[in-house]
């Protein structure tokens, strides 16, 4: 990678939509929209709400299927110098293996498994809950394909520990967190839920302090690397989320924002390693000091 | 088609009733190449709350003085800090943005709903060879305004409001048929809101009318890559009402 910073999944499609935007070749790695094998139409109703410095959304993973993917539209990213890693969602721990053994030759350079998606009923949160059944995705996942496989966490647990560790066993090569976060809105002159999921994910700078809390301790926990993200918007985001342990950091609801918001925070990024003199992002990452007033 | 984001600069802005403003922006960028239909992404702060851009239609457009148009209606926190904008601030500006009406009619009649209203006038310019006709409906007089906005560029303006303070009690949709019967109308060019627009849309297939509607959801990105704004569309499949539409003819919707 050019830049150990990438595009969340489900914030940047599929890249190709802010190409009028900004140069693709100068994000470190683009994180495609969930992926299924097949098409899915994704959930009805309103599915986008702003909160405080944050949003709800209940896209439902929406996406063409995998054979488009594979069909047409890597090929269109294949003429970019920017690695594709492709975010697959399963209903069944078979359905990842077949959308591992899919892409492997499909010119993806890697995969994350979603095993937290929060606004599916069936799959998604409820592999990434149970320690054994991460596992056992990651297991068949790593089985039907030679592709490096990233697994995204939920922060939806209660010991994101035990999750990283369960996952990291089964042969995950790398960690990526934070998901969104449950949550839900109700519009006050209706009574309604305001989503038409009623729940949604929530991202944006309102979960930052969350997603930096665990990735400082999954990082700690874990071998693997660790990509942080979780409200990232600006240099500054990302360089605290590297200190607390991540490696790369991957910018999500910020495009919505700046669409150049992944390219400004690796220039940031480069920038504060250079007013420091440190020759790398390696130099930055797990230091965080811990001691009070040093 | 020529997208980008850019910086725009206040040319003026001023109250036109009530909590509705009218503030014209100079983004040279995007006024050449802006066309009916429309919008444009707004961020009007550097702060990250309120986090998103706020989608207008573009009301109006002067590619000569590189200038924006936008009519929009105090509703929340991103529309309130966009009223305090005086001359000479800036904002950041992405567009133009979604497809626009395909002026295709050559006897066109506009129907716009409350601040569906504010998209039709630049579509109306650009028809002004042609003798447009437009319907508009509003809840009362005070929301009205409309009428002298249009004056001078729609031939024939017909008034409903929902308590009869002007025009027509009723709504533009009863209006609708006794217009269409005429057989004056070649092409029908809709903004508003959801239900104006279901009627709308059953009212010109009775009448086989060309319909085209411009839609409003909700939106996060403007692009087409968060997926926000769909609606649905024939065979199970969805719309980006950013990308696809906003403007979309009236049987590509499932209402």
């Amino acid at each position: 990678m050019k830049t150990p910073v990438l595009t969340a999944s489900g914030t940047f499609g599929f890249g190709l939509e802010y190409s009028d935007f900004v140069d693709l070749n100068q994000v470190g790695a683009i994180v495609v929209k969930g992926t299924t094998l097949a098409s899915r139409a994704g959930n009805s109703g309103r599915r986008m709400a702003e909160t405080p410095a944050g949003m709800l959304n209940s896209i439902g993973l929406e996406n063409p299927g995998v054979e488009e993917l594979i069909t047409k539209i890597l090929p269109e990213l294949a003429h970019y110098q920017v690695p594709v890693i492709v975010n697959i969602s399963g209903n069944t721990v078979e359905e990842y293996g077949e959308l591992a053994a899919r892409l492997d030759q499909s010119g993806a350079a890697g995969l994350e498994v979603n095993i937290s998606c929060p606004n599916v009923k069936q799959g998604g949160i409820a592999f990434g809950t149970c320690p054994e059944s991460a596992a056992g995705v990651v297991k068949a996942v790593k089985a039907r394909t030679k592709l490096p496989v990233i697994v995204k966490l939920s922060p939806n647990v209660t010991d994101i520990v035990l999750m990283a560790k369960a996952v990291e066993a089964a042969g995950a090569d790398a960690i990526s967190l934070i998901n969104t976060l449950l949550g839900m809105a109700i519009d006050i002159q209706t009574w309604r839920p305001v989503l038409g999921n009623t729940v949604g994910g929530l991202s944006g700078p309102a979960v930052k302090p969350v997603a930096v809390r665990m990735v400082w301790q999954v990082a700690q926990a874990v071998r693997v690397p660790v990509i942080g993200m979780g409200g990232i918007m600006t240099a500054a985001d990302a360089i605290e989320f590297m200190l607390a342990g991540a490696s790369a950091v991957a910018v999500g609801t910020a495009n919505f924002v700046n669409p150049l918001a992944a390219v400004a925070v690796a220039e940031g990024i480069r920038d504060y390693l250079a007013e420091r003199g440190l020759p790398q992002v390696g130099a930055l990452v797990g230091q965080v000091n811990r001691k009070q007033g040093g | 088609m020529i997208k980008t984001c850019v910086t725009a600069k206040v040319i003026k802005q001023h109250p036109l009733a009530g909590d509705v403003f009218q503030l014209t922006v100079a983004v040279p960028a995007i006024a050449a190449v802006s066309r009916p239909g429309q919008f444009v992404h707004l961020r009007l702060t550097e702060t990250f709350d309120p986090l998103l851009r706020r989608p207008f239609s573009i009301a109006d457009c002067d590619a000569g003085q590189g200038t924006l148009t936008l009519i929009y209606r105090v509703v929340g926190r991103g529309t309130r800090l966009m009223a305090g904008l005086q001359s000479g601030d800036s904002l950041d500006c992405m567009g133009p943005l979604g497809n626009g009406f395909a002026l295709n009619s050559q006897r066109p009649l506009l129907i716009g709903g409350g601040m569906g209203l504010a998209p039709l006038l630049m579509l109306a310019r650009a028809f002004c060879s042609r003798p447009a006709t437009i319907l508009m409906g509003g809840r009362n007089e005070q929301e009205l305004f409309w009428p002298g906005i249009y004056a001078g560029i729609c031939q024939n303006i017909h008034i409903t409001t929902d308590d009869g303070s002007v025009g027509q009690r009723g709504f533009t949709v009863d209006l609708l048929p006794g217009l269409l019967k005429q057989g004056e109308f070649d092409g029908i060019y809709a903004c508003g809101p959801h239900a104006m627009l279901k009627g709308v849309a059953a009212t010109a297939a009775q009448y086989r009318i060309a319909c085209q509607v411009s839609l409003e959801e909700y939106m996060a990105c403007g692009v087409g890559a968060c997926l926000s704004c769909t609606c649905a569309a024939a065979g199970g499949k969805r719309h980006k009402v950013c990308t696809d539409g906003p403007v979309f003819r009236a049987e590509e919707v499932v209402w």
